[in-house]
């Protein structure tokens, strides 16, 4: 049962990362739409660049929360009800963005253009922001009660106390970290898709953005440390862990070198690594624990909230069938939408 | 009743009865578009692919409110119904995680290729893409139903010693017989609207004299498509659901025929149930019916309310009646629309019998009437249980989600559901507008 539990602990942060990853540079490139696209045309490459691949990528969010809705029930349970304000908010977020980005392809005209345009940046911008305030929650700790469960207030006193609220100056941190994260990896994303003026701005922005992504990089590890100096427990006992903060750091490196040398695609791997390696350490510190409390003995650890073992083997042996083919889909997917986009044929976002 | 149970029930009926109305339309309008396709490519009739083109679009636009109104839905199991998620996340994950496994990728990676990328794939391919689209709705629709079958009638699960329950047979689960009649009750009923939807939308483009021949085709399908789907719908899913009722459920049966006291049974019609006086208001019946459908005799006993103890009935008796009662009533006249609109295609009538086509067209709205109504009754008839049996609703909220925090997010989602319905009617009417051969030259223009 420890193998098992290790074994979906590790199959949901695999997902996870895989949708951070994808979904993260449509984030990122929404988040930029509104500066870099400067032209009626340069806005529509953006959107059409994203067009064909964010609804699948977004489909890894609603797999990975189904995954661990019947591995963990406990944890799904404990955690969606306790962060019930931030993400009834997400989810608005989302509906913003996704009916901005698909009905400016529809109504590609003027006033309308403009709302659709707004409505699916700004979406974009303050979901990365609301996702890393989630991820500074959850590794900050949560007023678990003996009950299993919470209930987080959006803020309280801003401080990370013994009654945090949704928004501290530590998640609102990491809420910044993650925003400059995504718009990285968007940039990147760009570079690759475009060309033109278009092309150079997003290089410009990843070449100005990953030195400050760096800084705050570096100051959310410091921060870490000093709210939570216990979170290096796993670290010291198996200390190859400490090979992945360092990654990290070869990453964000790994993005500005590349993109300097126009190695397009090279870069925009690195930014992908660096938020994969960036959840790998998070996780890797929490492991067993999979939701902590500021109480440690209330904490939601995998032994308390997994079900039972023959749901987990029958589980197994679907996902693994399932998750082939849903790779095989999406490998087909972007290699028929592979390469440049052009805004010549003016109609919707594919040719 | 408590009032943060209420909203939290008014937060999921409101969201979820939103949502449905997007994706009974795809859902319905998938065989549809399929079918167009296949006759263009079979027939190498290029004004079958301009419709098949111009509905995929109309089904696009559903699809993307259907994904957006549809993420709200697994999100509010761990938000709002905390406790019962805790309680059976188990065994109704299972389900979920496979609709995003099985069937979400499938559709999301093919509903892009399907839609933008017909110049870029051979024929055959592109029609294999709107099969593939096709079938990821269906799946997806079968996930949902197992899981909300799971609640009505549960199966296959063991109580862990937390209180918790488990899976014990993932094919008990995927084979529930209350999902395989529901299934087929549900998805007949979403080709229905559909069909209507389609039908509609022809009528009034031959009516309106323009773009009559693609008006005639979108016709010409729909008619066929929707005859069928009306029938299916009474038997054998109709039947066969309730049916699953008289084994499963007999309070809930007893609560929608608004059937009081244990005796044979009419079959009630029209008529105001009197919860006070146990009886019908100014009733319209077909007597001893309800027995011979219950079970295949005209004699037999049907058990009334009054022999549950009243702990279990359903909560809203009226309700439940007046939406089950709704739904019958509505699907009679889909039968009668349908068969009038079959004979006169087959008469090669249909097309000059404009009051026919007016019927039609104004008939549209009426199957999303008659599928929430359905769906209604499915969950109004569940009551007061949330899992049916072993939880009741009052158990399964979340405690740690206060009524005034509950209402402040249903308020929100009436604000965001209000805003998204003018745009996606805005965005329909469009498309209606700019019709499917408009769209066709559109295209050709800027090869």
């Amino acid at each position: 049962m420890v193998f098992t539990g290790f074994l979906w602990f590790s199959i949901i942060s695999v997902m996870l990362a895989i949708y951070v990853i994808l979904d993260g540079f449509d984030i990122g490139a929404g988040a930029l739409h509104l500066f870099l696209g400067r032209t009626d045309a340069e806005r529509r490459k953006i959107i059409k660049s994203i067009g064909p691949v964010w609804d699948g990528n977004e489909v890894w969010l609603l797999a990975t929360g189904g995954v661990l809705y019947f591995v963990f029930p406990q944890l799904y349970a404990s955690s969606f009800s306790g962060f019930y304000l931030p993400l009834m908010m997400v989810l608005w977020l989302l509906m913003l963005r996704a009916i901005g980005l698909e009905f400016r392809t529809h109504i590609n005209d003027g006033i309308w253009a403009a709302f659709f345009d707004a409505i699916f940046s700004i979406g974009s911008l303050l979901l990365a922001i609301f996702y890393g305030a989630a991820l500074g929650n959850i590794v900050r700790g949560l007023p678990l009660g003996p009950d299993h469960y919470f209930f987080l207030p959006l803020w309280t006193n801003w401080t990370v106390g013994a009654h945090p609220g949704v928004l501290d100056w530590y998640t609102v941190l990491s809420g910044v970290v993650v925003l400059v994260a995504l718009l990285v990896h968007g940039a990147n994303y760009l570079v690759c898709k475009t060309d033109g003026d278009l092309h150079e701005r997003a290089r410009t922005t990843s070449l100005v953005l990953t030195p400050v992504l760096l800084v705050l990089t570096l100051v959310s590890l410091a921060a870490t440390l000093a709210i939570h100096p216990g979170i290096v427990a796993n670290y010291n006992t198996l200390k190859i862990g400490y090979i992945v903060p360092l990654l990290v750091f070869v990453s964000l490196i790994g993005i500005f070198i590349f993109q300097r040398a126009r190695k397009e695609v090279l870069a925009f791997v690195c930014g992908g690594l660096y938020l994969a390696l960036m959840l790998v350490g998070a996780v890797y510190a929490l492991y067993p624990v999979i939701l902590p409390a500021v109480d440690p003995q209330y904490n939601l650890t995998i032994a308390n909230s997994i079900t039972g073992s023959y749901a987990l083997q029958v589980g197994l042996r679907w996902w693994i069938f399932g998750i082939i083919i849903a790779l095989g889909y999406f490998v087909f997917l972007y290699r028929m939408f592979r390469g440049k986009v052009t805004v010549e044929d003016g109609g919707g976002y594919g040719d | 009743m408590d009032s943060a149970v209420l909203i939290h029930r008014l937060h999921f009926a409101f969201t979820a009865t939103f949502h449905y109305l997007f994706p009974q339309l795809t859902m319905g309008l998938a065989p549809l578009v399929v079918a167009l396709k296949t006759i263009g490519l079979w027939k190498n009739d290029e004004r079958y692919n301009t419709a098949a083109r111009f509905w995929a679009k109309i089904f696009g636009i559903s699809f993307v409110f259907g994904v957006v109104t549809g993420i709200p839905m697994e999100f509010q199991f761990g938000t709002n119904w905390s406790h019962f998620s805790r309680f059976a996340g188990g065994v109704i994950g299972q389900t979920l995680a496979m609709e995003g496994t099985f069937a979400f990728f499938l559709e999301s990676a093919f509903l892009g290729l399907f839609l933008y990328g017909e110049k870029r794939l051979s024929k055959l391919a592109h029609w294999g893409t709107g099969v593939a689209v096709f079938f990821g709705s269906w799946l997806s629709g079968y996930f949902i139903v197992a899981t909300d079958a799971w609640m009505q009638h549960p199966v296959a699960y063991s109580v862990l010693p937390d209180g918790s329950v488990t899976l014990t047979s993932f094919w008990g689960l995927l084979l529930n017989p209350w999902a395989i009649w529901q299934y087929a009750h549900n998805m007949a009923g979403a080709t229905v609207t559909g069909a209507f939807v389609m039908a509609s939308i022809g009528a009034y483009y031959i009516l309106s004299g323009r773009q009559k021949e693609q008006g005639a085709i979108a016709l010409r399908v729909a008619v066929i498509g929707g005859l069928l789907a009306t029938l299916l719908v009474i038997g054998p899913t109709g039947d066969g659901q309730g049916r699953n009722l008289v084994a499963y459920q007999p309070a809930a049966l007893a609560a929608m025929e608004a059937h009081f006291d244990t005796s044979t049974a009419d079959l009630v019609i029209l008529g105001q149930p009197n919860t006070d006086t146990k009886t019908i208001d100014n009733p319209l019946v077909i007597p001893k019916a309800l027995s011979f459908l219950s079970n295949r005799d005209w004699n037999s006993q049907v058990p009334g309310l009054s022999s549950f103890p009243e702990t279990e009935w359903p909560t809203n008796i009226s309700l439940l009646y007046y939406a089950y009662h709704i739904m019958v009533g509505l699907g009679t006249i889909f039968i009668l629309i349908s068969v009038l609109s079959g004979i006169q295609l087959w008469r090669n009538k249909l097309f000059e019998s404009r009051w026919l086509l007016w019927i039609i067209m104004l008939s549209a709205p009426l199957p999303y009437i008659a599928n929430t109504a359905g769906w209604m009754t499915a969950e109004l008839g569940r009551q007061p249980y949330l899992v049916y049996g072993l939880m009741r609703t009052v158990s399964g909220f979340s405690k740690s989600v206060s009524a005034a925090n509950a209402t402040f997010t249903l308020l929100g989602f009436l604000g965001m559901y209000t805003l998204l319905a003018i745009l996606f009617l805005f965005v329909l009417q469009r498309e209606i507008t700019h019709g499917p051969v408009e769209d066709a030259a559109h295209a050709a223009e800027v090869k």
